[in-house]
């Protein structure tokens, strides 16, 4: 069976105030495909996933989605910049993921009702309904999210260290989530530290320090050389940089 | 002097404490749910920088019409969204946080208002638009407060969805529709329209009193915000009540005497409240199981 590309890196380059985070990146991820983001800290990761999601635009070259538009991407940002002091329940908010269906208006029905349950007992958040989100361990707020983005049913899903600070049972849990949407042909993105768990669950592995030092099999791509090279291209922010020959 | 005579009569006996009753009733429907939601996007002090930006346009509205009700609301309806829009462009298009450039802007706002009636008015008419007169809304005033108040009921029904995502999460809503955008400018209006309406019964620095005060104080009894903004309208709507009675029989003036009252229902709640109140925190009961 021919693989097609979901998404395409051309020449893309991804910062803030003109400085690159992300620096000439070529490359496609194919559709269904489940590819771990890795590198060190600083190395672009992040910065990635929002250029794929259009909330950061491109200083160069561009991101092809497709044809599926950023609004049909289902992403779960590092430490949601959620406000979990607002009152609202865990059924309240997992419903948002249903946005793309209902929108303004569109009312939620019995069938609706029952997917949001449905979704909210997928991450074993049974019994939680009523909740309010304040109320909620971090790695319950973590399962309600995934329970979100279960709902958006999106084609391409980005996590950004979706497992950071939880416990064994709940990262097994939610990696068993990730392995869910993969066998569902989904394309799955996840920027991740725990190399362990990259080689345990993940096929494919881009690791980056702003370029791709590697990308392909996990095996390969998080081989000790590449490690060791990826520490030491950290390309540090420079105030006074000169202009990237390149884009010049 | 009987109950009858100290609750009752003054509304039975006197149209203007009617008119105003009715006033206060339909700010206190608009303002509960606005209220709410400012307090819940951690922007209680935008409105009452809002409720500072009003003055200048209020001012020329007097300087060109005297005191007209529509040139001054109209007036303070441009300012107060030449403040909000202002305030938000030099922040997306700058480095500053929109919190600096909205204090920046109203305090121009206010300096420019004062300025004008200064000038041109007398104190009088400077008291007249810093502290409104309740007591002396005609019809056209009423008429005003009621537009306004179905405006905002109707539109909120319609901004509710992704008003209460942005709030929670905008960065989600953000990723999945651009009506972020659109609502935080329509609830800004809608504040700045809600503070015009209720400058004439209140004044432009205590029109934003009726919506935090009682917001403030149903966040100490309820969690639930369908419950927090009922809540919040009706306490608002006693305090108009109480407010006006105070006023009436002990000769007060009546926009500060509402927010007062307001003001000690916050004072109650803020030690009685169930919800986090000093007492409930002093005295948390016996633990539960589970």
């Amino acid at each position: 069976m021919s693989v097609s590309a979901q998404i395409s890196f051309r020449d893309l380059t991804l910062g803030y105030e003109r400085h690159p985070a992300v620096h000439h990146l070529n490359g496609e991820v194919a559709e269904g495909a489940l590819l771990a983001v890795c590198g060190p800290n600083g190395a672009g990761k992040s910065t990635l996933l929002k250029g794929i999601c259009g909330s950061l635009r491109p200083l160069g070259g561009a991101v092809d989605l497709h044809g599926i538009s950023p609004r049909d991407i289902g992403y779960l940002p590092q430490g949601a910049d959620l406000d979990r002091s607002f009152p609202i329940s865990v059924f309240d908010l997992v419903s948002m993921g249903l946005w793309r269906r209902a929108g303004l208006f569109g009312g939620i029905g019995r069938k609706d009702r029952a997917k949001i349950e449905e979704a909210i007992s997928a991450v074993g958040l049974e019994g939680f309904e009523d909740r309010p989100i304040g109320s909620l361990s971090g790695g319950q707020m973590q399962r309600t999210l995934f329970a979100r983005l279960l709902l958006q049913d999106a084609r391409v899903i980005l996590l950004d260290e979706p497992f950071t600070a939880l416990d064994a049972s709940t990262t097994a849990d939610l990696v068993d989530l990730v392995r869910r949407w993969h066998g569902e042909r989904r394309t799955v993105l996840a920027v991740l530290h725990d190399f362990d768990l990259v080689r345990a669950a993940f096929p494919e592995t881009l690791l980056m320090a702003r370029r791709a030092v590697a990308w392909g099999p996990t095996k390969e791509a998080l081989a000790p050389e590449n490690l060791l090279k990826a520490r030491h291209m950290g390309e540090a922010w420079q105030a006074d940089a000169a202009t990237c020959p390149v884009a010049a | 002097m009987n109950p009858y005579e100290m609750l009752i009569a003054p509304f039975v006996e006197f149209e203007f404490m009617r008119r105003a009753l009715v006033g206060v009733f339909a700010l206190a429907l608009g303002a509960g749910p606005l209220g709410v939601f400012l307090m819940l996007r951690r922007m209680s002090l935008t409105g009452d920088a809002m409720s500072h930006a009003i003055l200048p346009g209020a001012a020329i509205g007097f300087l060109l019409a005297g005191l007209n009700l529509y040139a001054m609301s109209l007036g303070g309806l441009v300012a107060g969204l030449l403040v909000a829009v202002g305030a938000g462009v030099v922040a997306r298009a700058t480095e500053l946080k929109e919190d600096a450039s909205l204090a920046a802007f109203y305090l121009i706002s206010l300096a420019v208002g004062v300025l004008i009636v200064s000038v041109r008015g007398s104190n009088v008419d400077l008291l007249h638009v810093l502290f409104g007169t309740v007591l002396g809304i005609d019809n056209a005033a009423l008429l005003l407060i009621s537009g306004i108040t179905t405006v905002t009921l109707f539109t909120l029904a319609i901004i509710w969805r992704p008003l209460v995502m942005d709030s929670v999460d905008p960065t989600f809503l953000a990723s999945v529709s651009r009506s972020g955008g659109v609502s935080h400018v329509a609830f800004l209006t809608l504040v700045v329209l809600n503070l015009v309406g209720g400058f004439n019964a209140l004044g432009t620095l205590l029109a934003v009193g009726l919506m935090m005060l009682p917001a403030a104080t149903a966040r100490f009894f309820v969690r639930d915000l369908s419950a927090l903004v009922a809540l919040s309208s009706v306490i608002a709507f006693l305090s108009g009540l109480i407010g006006l009675l105070v006023s009436y029989n002990f000769g007060t003036p009546s926009g500060p005497s509402i927010i007062l009252v307001a003001g000690i229902a916050y004072g109650g709640a803020v030690v009685f409240g169930p919800a986090g109140g000093v007492l409930s925190r002093l005295l948390p009961g016996r633990h539960l199981e589970a």
